[in-house]
């Protein structure tokens, strides 16, 4: 399992790279990992929507499962990425690069103080699995 | 009636399981309640029953009993001998939803052929494996119109023209949905409108706006105006089809639909006082993912022989849980391979002509019945197989004398229309011989003199 | 070899069935509104019987085999339904015939739902929803309707326990309530500790499948029930098991408020590869007056020598219409004819014989496979499909192995709350020999499972395809032979 250590990580398997007031959302190595072969990407929000903590900004498909993507920050949408509609496949081979979700401008990073780092995600999967 | 088990087998069984008696297996059941007294007839023996069931059939008067002249909804047609020889295989009759897809071929190619063939009848890009019937298939379009604006456009625009029965499961379905707007069909909306009256009601709050076509009078009409009026207001478009009328008529994806619904009884599904039935849905490939239900796909196995899987499965209930759009977990699977068997016997030229038959026998009956004094036709618009009727007195009393004619009169639009009152809609279909349209013709003009 | 399709099968200029010329002068066709092309395939009858016959021997199915598909009660289906279905009296009756023409039909109608209601002790009954899930979503309109008509308007919950069908959930969301969802406790009955915490008074009410998923009967179902009721919502009961219950215990005795059947299920008609089903809906009297009409009743009554004149009546606070007409009055006569059939013992006999078998079937596996709840069941039970000492199998590889021993799988990865979970539901139609038959394949393939399980990953062996790509299914989406377009 990949897990950068430049990220912080949500509960539900989100990961946020914060540079300067942007923060870049993504889902994690071992979520996709879990969900399997992903074959639609749908992200329900546009540039310059306002998003709150906790709303949903993506919704990714398998041929098994379905998953929500929330976003653990608030702020207003600056670009989401269009690509994925074309390659949802990239969610499974570069989940922390190509696979980037949507760019949101915060204002508060405080937000972001309850994530957990890539060490306390790393042990927070491993005593998920069974 | 049905379990196989002998007294020593189920001596043998109840021993593997370790208790005593059968009984011994309900304990969990609070005791107050267990093993209620039932107030049922005693049983029947299989001969018995096909007698009492006989008799019950017996005590109703059918379409083969009576030349029927009713359709609203519901249409007399023939039914080739070869459709029900193929539902009955309990190969397809005793199977379960294909989740299983290596044990499941069979079903899930027949309903990738129905999609194929509904897309093609309505000129859309996509079909579902369908929905309960008529009524709800046009529900699920307003609920998919719904989530498609995320529940931002909130209003429904129907017009008076679509089945009564349609507009009313609409409202069931959508009483949940918070903030929801049905116009257009109020009851003092004139029935006779065209599709342009409804052009003031589409706005930018605009979710769906749902017209039948042949309308429920039978009338034709070309939307492509209120399609692109709809379209301008950035809202969806429904249309409610008669699979029959498309036999020989223009397509709704040549008018500019989103979504094309519509009541499958006529291709090949047996009247049987209402149901089962066929809810067609139909799309364009833009929306495949917002539709509800199954869809079947075509793909390959792991020796690249091509095979069939359900697809999409992650939009459904069982996936989805609350998050899902809707919560239809079946299809009406056996009654979409009826309709496949009825499509794939008359193909191109046999449904076309099964359509002329049913448009010349109508337009026969309607000019006769035009002439007769004290009736005249309301049509304003070219029709397909149904058409209304003024009549001189009450429609209830005409189809008393039709009855004892033997004639199943045409339907009172008085129930769902106050101002239709002694209005009648008769529908013609290829099943009507002359003889029975002159027949209603003469029982009519001598109802007109009494 | 695969089956060609019906546009591949076609030849252009061929029919399949021809009409008589029409005996009416013909009129004009209005030109401008006709289609151009109608781009269906031609074909022979007998093209068409042979490519449907060739078809239906790629289906599994009842007839031809054993169908343990939990929660799905796949009990034989008796032919003699199909006879009574057909019959020209029921099968060419028009929906809106004048209520005197068709007495026949709504005589039916009546009894079946009079026995229904006898069956599962509810005061009312209506015949017209279309299928399980449509059922539900007419209880759950009239729990809403119910609370609104008291105008009640802070009821915006309704509780759903974990093992419950997806079916639940999205029902509720579809009928604009919050799902909570409700934890099962270590014997799998619903957590009562649990329950209390969230019985408020925004509960609309509780959706309950008894015997649950997990084929256990609901040990505290009355406690539940109280809990619920005391603050002023509502049981729903998911009819989906009800096969277990026959003449043991009724749902409306019990306190559900509301329920729904499926004829398909529990009264033998054809699931038909995934419908028409059937979902009637039970009501407790308190209720009765917000069912879909319209319902049948008797409008006059009769007496030694004349029947009762049956009519169809809309309740008055009815949520509205949730179909055309009154329901699949075709699976009605079937459901009716299978009642008739049984009688009130051979009804409790369906039930004691679905609950022996589910638990013989239980005691020849137990020890091979993990039970995630290890209790006297009712109708079906949940195993699990993996072993500690076997990571790579997973229950879908048995269940695909299963079809190498011709049989079909159990339900797979359902209930969720059991770990890879297999989930049997043997019916009281199948024989011991069946039985046996089957527990000596579950057996064998949990020994495979040890000894060689790349022939379970690679199962199934004797199928007329192997394992499919959904993927590619998914992402490539061709979900139509042929469109006139595209082809030219």
């Amino acid at each position: 399992m990949n897990t950068p250590a430049n990220l912080k990580y949500t509960q539900s398997d989100e990961w946020v790279q914060l540079d300067g007031n942007i923060a870049t959302i993504g889902i994690t190595d071992y979520a996709q990992e879990q969900l399997s072969d992903i074959v639609y990407v749908e992200i329900t929000v546009a540039s310059g929507d306002d998003v709150k903590k906790n709303s949903l900004v993506a919704t990714l498909e398998s041929v098994k499962a379905a998953a929500d993507v929330n976003t653990p920050v608030s702020g207003t949408v600056l670009e989401v990425n269009e690509e994925l509609g074309n390659t949802p496949e990239a969610v499974n081979s570069d989940p922390y690069g190509k696979a980037w979700l949507v760019k949101l401008e915060i204002k508060d990073p405080s937000e972001l103080n309850s994530l957990m780092d890539a060490s306390a995600y790393e042990s927070y999967c491993s005593n998920r699995s069974h | 009636m049905f379990v196989p088990h002998t007294d020593t087998e189920r001596e043998q069984m109840l021993r593997s399981i370790g208790v005593g008696s059968v009984e011994k297996l309900f304990d969990a059941v609070p005791s107050k309640y267990r093993f209620p007294k039932l107030d049922l007839p005693q049983a029947l023996t299989e001969m018995e029953a096909m007698q009492q069931l006989t008799d019950l059939s017996l005590a109703n008067e059918s379409a083969r009993d009576l030349a029927c002249f009713l359709g609203a909804g519901a249409y007399n047609h023939y039914i080739p001998a070869a459709v029900d020889s193929i539902i009955r295989r309990g190969e397809f009759l005793t199977a379960y939803t294909p989740y299983q897809p290596e044990v499941s071929q069979g079903t899930l190619q027949a309903i990738f052929e129905y999609q194929s063939l509904i897309t093609n009848l309505t000129g859309m890009d996509v079909s579902n494996a369908s929905h309960y019937d008529g009524a709800t298939a046009t529900a699920e379009a307003a609920v998919m119109a719904y989530h498609n604006f995320r529940g931002r456009r909130q209003k429904f625009v129907l017009s008076p023209t679509v089945n009564p029965q349609y507009r009313e499961t609409l409202r069931t379905y959508l009483q949940g949905y918070e903030g929801i707007e049905v116009v257009g069909d109020e009851k003092d909306a004139d029935p006779f409108l065209r599709p342009e009256d409804l052009f003031s009601l589409i706005d930018q709050n605009t979710a769906l706006v749902v017209v039948q076509y042949p309308d429920f009078f039978g009338r034709i009409f070309d939307y492509t105006a209120l399609a692109q009026k709809v379209h301008e207001a950035g809202a969806l478009f429904a249309v409610a089809v008669n699979p029959m009328a498309l036999g020989l008529f223009k397509t709704p994806g040549e008018f500019g639909a989103d979504i094309v619904v519509g009541e499958g009884q006529p291709l090949g599904i047996p009247m049987s006082f209402g149901g089962p039935y066929l809810g067609i849905f139909a799309t364009r490939s833009e929306f495949v993912r917002k539709i509800s239900g199954r869809l079947v796909g075509e793909t390959v196995d792991g020796n690249g022989r091509r095979g069939y899987v359900l697809t999409l499965t992650a939009r459904e209930q069982h996936i989805r849980r609350e998050r899902a759009t809707s919560n239809i977990c079946t299809n009406q699977g056996l009654i979409a391979l009826a309709s496949t068997v009825y499509m794939s016997l008359l193909g191109k030229n046999g449904l076309r002509e099964v359509a002329e038959l049913c448009y010349h026998k109508a337009h026969y009956a309607a000019e006769k019945i035009g002439a007769i004094p004290g009736y005249s036709l309301c049509a304003n618009a070219p029709f397909f197989h149904e058409f209304l009727v003024c009549c001189p007195i009450p429609v209830e009393e005409i189809n008393l004398h039709l009855l004892d004619h033997g004639i199943l009169g045409g339907y009172d639009l008085g129930k769902d229309y106050p101002s239709l009152k002694n209005h009648m809609l008769i529908a013609v279909t290829e099943m009507n011989t002359k003889e029975d349209i002159d027949m209603l013709c003469e029982v009519l003009e001598e109802v007109s003199h009494e | 070899m695969s089956e060609p399709t019906i546009y591949e099968l076609s030849s252009p200029g061929r029919r399949g069935v021809r009409y008589p010329a029409s005996d009416v002068p013909l009129s004009p066709l209005p030109e401008d509104c006709l289609r151009k092309d109608l781009p269906l395939p031609e074909l022979s009858e007998l093209d068409v019987i042979r490519h449907f016959t060739n078809l239906s021997k790629l289906n599994y199915s009842i007839d031809s085999g054993y169908y343990p598909l939990g929660s799905c009660t796949m009990k034989y289906n008796p032919k003699i339904n199909e006879e009574t279905a057909r019959l020209p009296g029921f099968a060419f009756t028009h929906p809106l015939q004048p209520v005197e023409t068709v007495q026949g039909n709504l005589a039916l109608m009546f009894e079946l739902q009079e026995w229904l209601k006898e069956i599962s002790g509810f005061a009312s009954v209506s015949l017209q929803p279309a299928a399980g899930a449509h059922g539900e979503f007419t209880g759950v309109m009239i729990i809403r309707a119910y609370h609104l008509s008291r105008n009640d308007t802070k009821r915006t919950k309704m509780l759903i326990p974990d093992s419950a069908h997806g079916t639940n959930p999205a029902t509720s969301a579809m009928s604009g309530f919050e799902v909570v969802g409700i934890p099962s406790d270590a014997r799998g009955n619903v957590d009562l500790e649990a329950l209390k915490k969230v019985c408020d008074d925004q509960v609309a009410g509780l959706m309950l499948t008894n015997p649950n998923t997990l084929g256990l009967f609901e040990e505290n179902i009355l406690e539940v029930i109280q809990m619920v009721h005391n603050v002023g919502g509502l049981v729903y009961g998911d009819g989906a098991n009800l096969n277990a219950l026959l003449g043991i215990a009724r749902p409306g005795d019990l306190g559900i408020d509301v329920m729904h059947f499926n004829l398909h299920k529990t009264f033998s008609t054809p699931h038909g590869g995934g419908g028409p089903g059937s979902g009637p809906v039970g009501v407790a009297k308190h209720l009765a007056d917000f069912l879909p009409g319209p319902i049948v009743d008797i409008i006059e009554e009769g007496d030694d020598d004349t029947p009762p004149l049956y009519g169809l009546v809309t309740p008055p606070k009815t949520i509205g219409r949730v179909k055309s007409f009154y329901g699949h009055f075709g699976m009605m006569v079937r459901a009716y004819t299978y009642i008739a059939m049984h009688g009130p013992d051979g009804i409790r006999q369906i039930a004691e014989n679905a609950v022996l078998n589910a638990n013989y079937l239980l005691s020849l596996l137990r020890g091979k496979y993990h039970l995630a709840y290890d209790r006297i069941c009712m109708h079906e039970f949940v195993l699990e499909g993996r072993w500690d000492d076997a990571p790579e199998v997973h229950a879908l590889d048995i269940s695909k192995r299963l079809m190498d021993y011709n049989f079909h799988p159990p339900t797979n990865y359902f209930p969720l709350i059991v770990h890879e979970a297999l989930m049997i539901e043997p019916t009281e139609t199948e024989n011991k020999q069946t039985l046996d038959a089957f527990a000596e394949a579950m057996l064998k393939i949990a020994e495979e499972a040890h000894s060689n399980p790349q022939v379970l990953k690679d199962a199934p062996h004797n199928t007329p395809v192997g394992r499919l790509d959904e993927v590619k299914a998914a992402k490539e989406l061709v979900l139509c032979c042929w469109i006139p377009e595209k082809d030219a």
